[in-house]
């Protein structure tokens, strides 16, 4: 394992922001995962921590293919993490929205312009990425739809579901999108945490990638066989919207088959106790996503269903 | 007449509502079914929008025989942040400006954002006011997306800007609400002034002065009008950004919106704990400096002021 700093910026009364990457196998550039680029994405970076520690242990089992580099980056932003800020500590802006960067532009274009050098020219990217929405999802891979990535490719991670979903205007300056512009061939990976960490999607994530690299021949070692993935077209999940606020008793969990007419929550209300309202699921489906905060407010999305 | 025209409800006995403001004139003329829409309040920490919208429905409420038509206020399209002097959404963490159009089958933000289009749709013209951030100070500013600059730049001359400033397309800026409203065909500006979370009350009274001379030339406003200044307008002319290369605070020795050349001192770069200079910052153009750093604390890329260049005779 090699450890470089892959991008540094001096701060007025810091250390230097230093965004370290952890490299494995030497020669063609294979795949790199970025981790945590908020300073929320606490299990993002967990998972990239104990992807590193799983290659470091093939790495000293010889199990890592010759020819083939591997880069991991568990945290970018970690000034923000350390202060318990989701955006950058000074201005407030995301470095997910600044790619593909400009060195000469404000301070987080020139991280993420000093980030995106250090990751291009890699055949394969993986984001751990996470959602605005608070809530728990099924582990999942997603594809950006840009047109210069297979659908296939996300098959080999073994999820259960992925999902394509097409940019909009503000997905143009992700890394994700930038990625795939540049010729990597870049996925998302949601596992169902971010604030906290969770050890059981974290290790199904860490599989995951572990899982696609050996597709991809970049790695020997045997893991828990994946699922044959379903690949959905983002339209396919059913949103379900709560028709007023209040307290939100869920009874269903993600991953929970259900039929048509079951009960998915109850709205209590906040100051009374009365159930106010009673949300019934529409269709068959599996529950992908359900929020997860006690208070929800009118036209909260509290579950999304991939109908079957 | 106040009407609330988008809600929704919040976890515990509240609901989070946007309001509109109508003044319709007593006047009777050709304009009558002209509608104008100022907003702002989209981030909360921006408040120059505050009082230009307090001045505007001031005059008009006192004056309803000078004015011919509709001119709807919406003080806060994101009054949750307005209340809580936070720039997004407060809870989602969103920027408000990049949901629009929004849809009515999304969440509670995209829902609002629907309605708030749905609302203002079909105006005559509808002005859009933002206030920079805590970081930076504008000249009252037009700015204009370059495919929308033929048809929008005759009604920024009217508003008593400083200077128009026509960008470049971005396509990150298709989910603004000035995008949204312009492709729908609803003539939208965005003005930028001032700075963050302050009022400098002299811009606001130069863009009230503007927007009742827009009136007037809609043929909506009988009343008194001032004689309005000619702006700037970028066209051709570059405008050139100076970063910060080096941490620090940064000492202006500069006054905001003068002429500079090419070379000339714009302030330094300074170590707090040694004194000791770490930049002597310096114009890389000639022209005149729109946009001026207002917050001290600077990090190697903090942006330090814009200048409109292309001017060789400042």
């Amino acid at each position: 394992m090699r450890k470089t700093v892959i991008y540094s910026i001096q701060s007025p009364y810091r250390k230097p922001l230093e965004i370290t990457g952890f490299r494995f196998g030497q020669g063609e550039k294979a795949l790199c995962v970025v981790g945590a680029m908020r300073g929320n994405e606490v299990q993002q970076m967990y998972v990239c921590a104990q992807l590193v520690n799983r290659l470091k242990e093939l790495e000293r089992e010889g199990c890592i293919a010759e020819g083939h580099e591997i880069m991991i980056i568990p945290c970018v932003n970690y000034y923000s993490m350390n202060i318990g800020k989701r955006f950058w500590t000074m201005d407030n802006t995301d470095i997910n929205r600044m790619f593909p960067g400009y060195d000469l532009g404000e301070t987080t274009q020139r991280i993420a312009d000093g980030l995106f050098k250090g990751i291009q020219g890699y055949k394969y990217g993986v984001q751990l990425a996470s959602f605005y929405q608070q809530g728990d999802f099924l582990p999942h891979v997603k594809l950006m739809e840009t047109g210069f990535t297979d659908h296939t490719d996300m098959t080999d991670f073994g999820l259960p579901y992925a999902f394509v979903r097409e940019p909009r205007p503000y997905d143009t300056t992700t890394l994700n999108y930038n990625w795939q512009i540049w010729g990597t061939k870049a996925f998302s990976l949601y596992t169902n945490a971010t604030d906290d960490f969770d050890e059981r999607s974290a290790r199904a994530a860490v599989d995951a990638i572990l899982r696609f690299c050996v597709k991809k021949g970049l790695i020997r070692t045997k893991l828990p066989g994946g699922y044959v993935t379903e690949i959905i077209d983002e339209e396919r999940l059913i949103q379900i919207h709560s028709s007023c606020a209040g307290i939100c008793r869920s009874r269903v969990r993600t991953g929970d088959e259900i039929r048509s007419g079951d009960l998915l929550c109850e709205i209590i209300d906040p100051l009374e106790g009365d159930i106010i309202s009673k949300i019934y699921s529409p269709v068959n489906g599996i529950v992908f996503f359900r929020y997860n905060r006690p208070l929800e407010f009118e036209k909260s999305v509290l579950y999304k269903i991939i109908k079957i | 007449m106040m009407t609330v025209i988008a809600s929704a409800g919040l976890a515990v006995n509240e609901r989070v509502e946007i309001r509109r403001n109508r003044i319709t004139g007593s006047a009777k003329g050709a304009a009558e079914k002209k509608r104008v829409c100022i907003v702002t309040g989209t981030h909360g920490d921006e408040l120059e929008g505050q009082y230009v919208c307090a001045e505007t429905a001031r005059i008009l409420s006192e004056n309803l025989d000078k004015l011919c038509g509709t001119v709807d206020i919406y003080p806060a399209l994101n009054p949750l942040g307005m209340d809580s002097i936070t720039r997004g959404i407060p809870l989602f963490d969103l920027d408000m400006n990049r949901i629009f159009p929004g849809t009515a089958e999304g969440t509670m933000a995209e829902a609002l954002a629907a309605d708030i289009i749905k609302d203002i749709s079909g105006a005559d013209i509808c002005i859009d006011i933002h206030s920079s951030n805590i970081y930076l100070k504008e000249i009252p500013q037009i700015r204009i997306n370059e495919i929308s600059a033929e048809e929008l730049v005759p009604y920024a001359k009217m508003l008593n800007c400083d200077f128009i400033w026509i960008h470049s397309s971005a396509t990150v800026l298709e989910s603004t609400l000035a995008y949204s409203l312009n492709v729908t065909g609803t003539k939208t500006l965005v003005v930028e002034m001032g700075v963050g979370m302050r009022i400098t009350s002299e811009y606001c009274r130069q863009l009230t002065a503007g927007i009742f001379n827009l009136l007037k030339n809609l043929g909506m406003w009988t009343g008194e009008t001032e004689e309005v200044r000619e702006p700037i307008v970028s066209g051709e002319r570059a405008v050139d950004f100076v970063n910060s290369g080096a941490n620090g605070i940064f000492v202006p020795c500069v006054e905001h919106w003068v002429d500079i050349k090419k070379g000339e001192h714009i302030g330094d770069v300074i170590d707090p704990a040694t004194g000791k200079r770490a930049e002597y910052v310096t114009a890389p153009c000639s022209g005149k400096i729109f946009t001026l750093r207002e917050y001290p604390i600077v990090y190697g890329g903090s942006l330090i002021a814009r200048i409109l260049g292309g001017d060789d005779n400042a």
